[in-house]
């Protein structure tokens, strides 16, 4: 691709708290789809959002058993955009902030992300064309 | 000069900030530079015709594009019909095509 | 590389936990990596600059903490290290600590001057 830009973008809030992660995966799916390279640095609460560990389940209020709910994990949607970007000929750096997955104890690691420290962020933004920081409250 | 987007996705009922971040961008405009607010998730519910809408109407006058994210509206039942004066709709990927300009892109 | 404005906005948050606030301690670690990277407080963080922070005495049964955050202290570094550090005049006033003891080393900038102080950043990130 002659003009293949490079984004990052710096996570940090939990899934399921708000509608930050949703928007976030939006945008990053939407560069994919360009053939856009992507960084991510989840930072703080974000590292949640690809924790290989999550379950998906029913729901007795909808009256919908695990399959019918086809509850969303955050974790199925950053692999599903590591997945279009391959796709696409393109790349998502996953990086999961070292001493803040530690210090939740979510250290396990989705396959395609990877561990790593704010020196991370500071490579991803000197290299990339652009970022953007989704601040938490 | 670069330009400027700021992603609002506050709700303008709630937060006290929100007029000073407005305030920002028409600064930011009257220094000449191209700005652009983005209103998603939450900061969508203050495109309406309302108080928080004249105060987008105002925005847009001093010179300042604002757009709503599509999504969020639907999301929220809010009519296209029903924006404030000057609020467009537009697709998430107009904060894309600014990134990818390389605009400076805040997060409100 | 870009010359970066942090902006940081919410104080508090998690800072007991942490020991530090995590903006703060991401800016130091990211200067450590060779970022230009000055910080501008606002909202609620300007509180940050207030003298007399005093977290400590933290216990929870038999666990104390012994190493409580010392916030103005990291910003007091970060000045050391040659980081601007910038405050909004208007959100130390609204509070009523603009005529409170505060840390040296900052610059209160009104809100109209936001503007041209972004302007002579490449990157501004807002967290």
């Amino acid at each position: 691709m002659a003009d293949k830009k490079t984004l990052t973008f710096a996570l940090m809030d939990a899934p399921y708290e708000n509608a930050r992660t949703t928007t976030a995966l939006r945008l990053i799916d939407a560069a994919v789809r360009r053939g856009y390279n992507v960084n991510v640095f989840a930072y703080e609460g974000a590292v949640a959002v690809a924790s290989p560990t999550q379950k998906p389940h029913p729901n007795t209020v909808h009256g919908r058993d695990v399959a019918e709910e086809n509850h969303p994990n955050p974790k199925d949607w950053v692999a599903a955009v590591i997945a279009e970007a391959e796709r696409r000929g393109a790349k998502v750096d996953w990086v999961q902030c070292g001493l803040c997955v530690d210090e939740r104890g979510v250290t396990e690691l989705l396959p395609g992300t990877r561990r790593g420290t704010p020196g991370d962020f500071w490579t991803f933004a000197e290299q990339s064309d652009n970022t953007l920081v989704i601040p938490t409250r | 000069m670069a330009g400027y987007l700021l992603i609002a996705s506050r709700d303008a009922f709630e937060s006290r900030a929100v007029p000073d971040y407005f305030a920002l961008a028409a600064d930011l405009a009257a220094e000449g530079a191209a700005v652009t607010v983005f209103l998603v998730e939450n900061g969508v519910l203050g495109a309406r015709r309302s108080a928080a809408g004249k105060a987008l109407e105002a925005l847009t006058g001093s010179g300042v594009e604002v757009l709503a994210d599509d999504f969020s509206l639907r999301e929220r039942g809010i009519a296209i019909d029903a924006l404030a004066g000057g609020v467009a709709p537009a697709s998430i990927d107009i904060v894309l095509d600014h990134l990818a300009a390389g605009r400076k892109a805040l997060w409100h | 590389m870009a010359k970066v404005l942090n902006i940081v906005t919410s104080a508090y948050r998690g800072t007991l936990e942490e020991q530090d606030d995590t903006i703060i301690w991401l800016t130091h670690a990211m200067r450590g990596a060779g970022a230009e990277i000055d910080v501008l407080l606002q909202g609620s963080a300007v509180n940050y600059l207030v003298r007399g922070q005093d977290a400590s005495g933290l216990r929870f049964g038999a666990w104390e903490q012994t190493q409580p955050p010392r916030v103005d202290d990291d910003l007091a570094k970060l000045v050391q290290k040659g980081a601007k550090l910038y405050a909004v005049r208007e959100d130390l006033a609204e509070r009523g600590i603009a005529e409170a003891p505060l840390m040296d080393g900052y610059e209160a900038i009104g809100r109209r001057d936001l503007a041209r102080l972004l302007n002579g950043y490449e990157r501004v990130w807002q967290w």
